[in-house]
């Protein structure tokens, strides 16, 4: 059986900020099949890894490669359609849940909208509801039907669920893994242990600046 | 009848800093020595300047040392602006270049269009007031910008996840700078004639000018400063836009006030 194309490679990818080194000559292989969850603890280093991946940061050293192209050599804008991103907190625009949508695609119709919010296991009747008054997890999911807009084949997660309570947790983990069932790539960083073994189909540590338990790391191509 | 003020006249309305002072005193505010400073200063400053207008826009004197003036009236400005709002970056450049947009649209409609006659007694003053309105413009905006960019980085990034480009991202940011910047002088354009009297209008009145004439020179003034700021804010923030963002679109970092 040959292995599927990584989604991510990294070769000996380096980040400097204020002199230290947040990462450190990581080189290691994201799959892109499945849910690949990077855990750690705070300040080793995982959003940095994971902005690398859509380009909101590039490395001081090193290379990253998405789906065997170097990043360098895409165009950033079309890559961020590509590799979608739910941050840590969520982050409403001003305007209607319907507003938020069409950020990124100013031209879709209300239909569209209604399945992104079903994708997403929201009420579709929400659309019309100013995004700033909903609850938290509803707020991230409307976040995360935003990036789905783009259709992107990969979705970025940082720690998508940690402002969040228990049940609005599992919902949102429950629809992730709804998403990765539909062949989308999805690299979620956490450092809830429990979470990680739910959600996972992989799990790789980041730890003082290198990433461990990564295919590549245990076999050096 | 023109009305001129004599030296008596002039040591005599020194009597006004003295109640100032006066006040200070009294209230225990220790603002004296700053008055008395600011007052001798601005006295020295005037004088230095009446001296150089006479020399400069004295009949037969060549357009050439006016144009002269108010090129280095643009880059003590340029400088004044970057002094005032160091945590704007590249702010000299940025405002040299607004300064100069401006310059070349306001004084293009005035005196390519003969509002007024080209000569170093119209240019240097209308460019004076051009210039100081603006300066105070390109600090807001540039300011109000950096700010909105620095605080709302995490709604800035979260547009450019979504594939905006740069310019579209910032595009609400560089509204709400805009808009900040230009409000006070759409206010104070609005109350002009029922709230105060604009110094142009004043100086003009009281050097014996007709007041209908002195209003038409004030409105002239006002439309200047307005389309001056209007300008100069607009090329700050579309300047700034291409210094914070990366070719690549990734915003730069903007250190926290408290980092610099």
């Amino acid at each position: 059986m040959t292995e599927p194309p990584a989604a991510f490679e990294f070769t000996k990818v380096s980040v400097l900020r204020a002199g230290r080194r947040v990462l450190d000559e990581v080189t290691a292989s994201i799959p892109a099949a499945g849910i690949t969850v990077v855990s750690g603890p705070s300040g080793a280093g995982k959003t940095t890894l994971l902005r690398l991946c859509n380009r909101l940061e590039v490395p001081d050293a090193g290379m990253v490669r998405y789906r065997g192209r170097p990043l360098d050599e895409l165009d950033p804008l079309a890559l961020r359609r590509r590799v979608g991103m739910v941050f840590q907190r969520p982050i409403p625009f001003p305007g209607t849940v319907a507003d938020n949508l069409r950020v990124a695609s100013p031209e879709a119709g209300p239909d569209e909208l209604r399945v992104l919010l079903s994708r997403v296991a929201l009420d579709p009747g929400l659309l019309d509801q100013e995004a700033r008054t909903l609850s938290g997890g509803e707020l991230q999911r409307v976040c995360l039907a935003r990036t789905l807009v783009t259709r992107p084949e990969t979705l970025l997660l940082d720690e998508p669920t940690s402002a969040l309570d228990d049940q609005p947790k599992r919902v949102f983990e429950t629809t992730a893994r709804e998403l990765a069932a539909q062949d989308i790539t999805l690299v979620w960083i956490t450092h809830d242990d429990a979470q990680a073994l739910r959600v996972a189909d992989r799990i790789y540590q980041l730890r003082d600046g290198h990433l461990t338990g990564a295919a590549a790391e245990e076999a050096p191509p | 009848m023109n009305t001129t003020v004599s030296w008596l006249g002039l040591a005599i309305s020194l009597l006004l800093v003295a109640v100032a002072a006066g006040i200070s005193w009294w209230q225990r505010l220790g603002l004296q020595r700053q008055i008395l400073i600011a007052a001798a200063r601005a006295l020295v400053q005037l004088l230095l300047v009446g001296a150089a207008l006479t020399l400069i826009i004295s009949p037969g004197r060549s357009i050439w040392w006016s144009w002269l003036w108010v090129t280095a009236m643009l880059g003590y400005a340029a400088t004044v602006a970057r002094r005032r709002a160091p945590e704007v970056p590249h702010l000299l450049g940025l405002a040299l270049a607004s300064f100069t947009a401006a310059a070349v649209v306001t004084l293009g409609v005035l005196f390519g269009l003969h509002v007024f006659p080209l000569t170093g007694r119209t240019l240097v003053p209308i460019a004076g007031m051009m210039i100081g309105n603006s300066m105070t413009a390109t600090v807001l905006a540039g300011r109000r910008l950096t700010d909105e960019l620095r605080d709302k980085r995490d709604e800035v990034e979260a547009r450019l996840a979504l594939g905006q480009a740069s310019r579209q991202a910032a595009a609400p940011y560089v509204r709400a700078a805009l808009r900040a910047a230009l409000t006070p002088q759409i206010e104070t354009t609005k109350a002009t004639g029922l709230v105060f009297l604009p110094g142009a209008m004043t100086g003009l009145i009281l050097a014996g000018v007709a007041p209908l004439q002195a209003v038409l020179v004030q409105a002239v003034v006002m439309f200047l400063v307005l389309a001056a700021t209007a300008t100069t804010t607009v090329v700050i923030a579309l300047g700034l836009i291409r210094r914070l963002f990366t070719p690549d679109h990734r915003l730069m970092y903007l250190p926290a006030p408290a980092d610099r």
